[in-house]
């Protein structure tokens, strides 16, 4: 089961087991991380599971593309490193990956 | 105030989230969640896409795993709520137990308007609302080689796609001229129409039908109204639902098309709250007037308004409602209510697959439908959020651009 690091905006640390084809927002709201409401359930809907993927994992996702792309654009500061956790799906490279998250997801 | 204990009545989104909530603004009493569906809580909108399709497991569907009951200590209940006995702050269960409650909560949802015609109750026939309809279903999709789907609105659209993609011949009979009609304004029905079209379903519009036919109990054709028989083995309905009101009628509280809630989502017992797809509220967006919306967004919210009042920041619901459904490559979001609304303007193209239908009423912007345009969905939902002063010949200008205008005119 690979382990993921969540860091809430106030440096709270949040180590997670999630499986391997589970999305990381189920993850992370699994372990009831607090900052990740996830309205929609995960049909990429409502951009309320924003994360940014820290710089050191980037190249273990691929960018956002399509309508998590488009979700993005109004997503709460985004930035390059972005993402929707919903749409981000646990595979044991990502082991030990560490996500931060917003000070707000609207 | 303190309250000792909260019981919900309904495990569905309304209900779980009320219950989350409670735990997250610190509230420490004993929480009671009473559902009569086995398993735990899970979400009901993949029912009829994703998860039917496989694309989703059923651990997938779930808001929270099993230790989340525990250690939160929310109660979870596989029972039915038979009475309230409001004298008493009990609520009676079908195993005879009662349940003392401090405040009660009313997520009881609503159910499938039933198909009122002859042969409806053949085993292949489908309403979708509960993961046993859909896990009953499944099989039956995919070996399908004629699906009949009655109702053309969101729950039907989405089988229906899911039933073409899965290579069955689809007839969807309509009594309304035009898909989605009573939700979305008739420039995007237009481009639902053809989508489905090209995915090979077939619509019947302003049509109903008289009955159902079995061979040997087994469903072999639907008849129309106007009397043509289309061959079937497999027959999907979505017509509607019921409010599950019974509870509260019962128990002498206000109805109206539902259980009648004030600004607060406050029944007219002061220690029993109602929401989500069974409470009727008095909508901001719909002129206040008493409204009932079936969706994701309105349950959650009022869960969270519901759980803030409980714990003594009680402030008039007034969210923003927004919807969504997908089907197929399709994915249509609605902000805002578009009642009564008197003009339009469109962006995009329906050609692309990509349009966003403004809705005006009185040249005051009311809704956005936006179809593949997430963007303009997630501007619209900031825009309708405050009071909106973009004009129907603003939006209609040449170039106009509703992210830009978004972005340009934030308080």
């Amino acid at each position: 089961m690979p382990t993921l690091t969540f860091i809430e905006h106030n440096g709270t640390a949040h180590q997670v087991k999630g499986d391997i084809g589970q999305s990381v927002m189920q993850a992370a709201t699994f372990a009831s991380v607090p900052g990740i409401p996830a309205d929609c359930g995960g049909a990429c809907s409502c951009a309320t599971c924003h994360a940014y993927v820290d710089e050191a994992w980037l190249n273990t996702v691929q960018a956002p593309e399509g309508m998590e792309n488009d979700m993005l654009e109004y997503a709460f500061e985004r930035r390059d490193n972005s993402r929707l956790s919903c749409q981000l799906i646990i595979s044991q490279e990502m082991d030990g990956m560490v996500l931060h998250l917003p000070s707000s997801q609207f | 105030m303190t309250l000792a204990s909260v019981v919900i009545v309904g495990a569905g989104q309304a209900g779980f989230q009320v219950a989350a909530s409670l735990r997250q603004e610190g509230y420490d009493g004993r929480i009671t969640l009473i559902g009569d569906e086995p398993g735990l809580p899970y979400q009901r909108p993949p029912l009829s896409k994703a998860y039917l399709l496989g694309k989703i497991q059923e651990t997938n569907l779930l808001f929270r795993p099993a230790e989340f009951y525990a250690t939160q200590r929310i109660e979870l209940l596989h029972n039915q709520a038979t009475a309230i006995d409001r004298v008493n702050r009990r609520v009676v269960l079908a195993s005879g137990d009662a349940i003392s409650y401090d405040h009660l909560v009313l997520a009881t949802g609503a159910h499938n308007r039933p198909l009122p015609v002859p042969g409806g109750e053949l085993p292949q026939v489908f309403g979708i609302k509960t993961k046993a309809d859909a896990d009953a279903l499944a099989p039956l999709a995919k070996a399908a080689r004629n699906v009949v789907v009655i109702g053309a609105g969101f729950i039907g659209l989405e089988f229906a796609a899911v039933a073409a993609a899965l290579g069955a011949n689809v007839h969807v009979l309509e009594l309304a001229e035009r898909p989605m009609a009573r939700a979305v304004s008739r420039e995007m029905s237009e481009l639902f129409r053809q989508a489905h079209e090209q995915w090979g379903v077939h619509f019947d519009f302003r049509q109903g039908l008289s009955r159902i036919d079995g061979d040997n109990g087994k469903v072999c054709a639907v008849q129309t109204a106007d009397g043509r028989v289309l061959p079937a083995d497999l027959v999907v309905f979505g017509i509607g639902v019921i409010p599950n009101a019974q509870l509260a009628t019962e128990a002498d509280l206000a109805i109206e098309n539902g259980i009648k809630v004030d600004a607060n989502l406050l029944t007219s017992d002061p220690r029993i709250s109602a929401l989500g797809d069974v409470a009727s509220f008095p909508c901001l967006q719909n002129d206040e007037q008493h409204t009932r919306l079936e969706s994701v967004q309105n349950a959650i919210d009022q869960a969270r308004a519901v759980a803030s009042r409980l714990m003594g920041k009680p402030a008039p619901y007034s969210a923003l409602p927004w919807f969504w459904t997908d089907q197929g490559d399709l994915k249509l979001q609605i902000a805002g209510l578009s009642h009564g609304y008197d003009s339009t303007v469109v962006l995009g193209s329906a050609k692309d697959k990509q349009l966003s239908v403004l809705c005006f009423r009185n040249d005051r912007l009311v809704a956005v439908e936006s179809c593949n345009r997430m963007g303009d969905h997630m501007a619209a939902r900031k825009i309708l959020a405050r009071a909106p002063k973009l004009t129907a010949a603003e939006a209609a200008a040449d170039g106009f651009d509703l992210k830009a205008w978004e972005a340009a005119n934030r308080d």
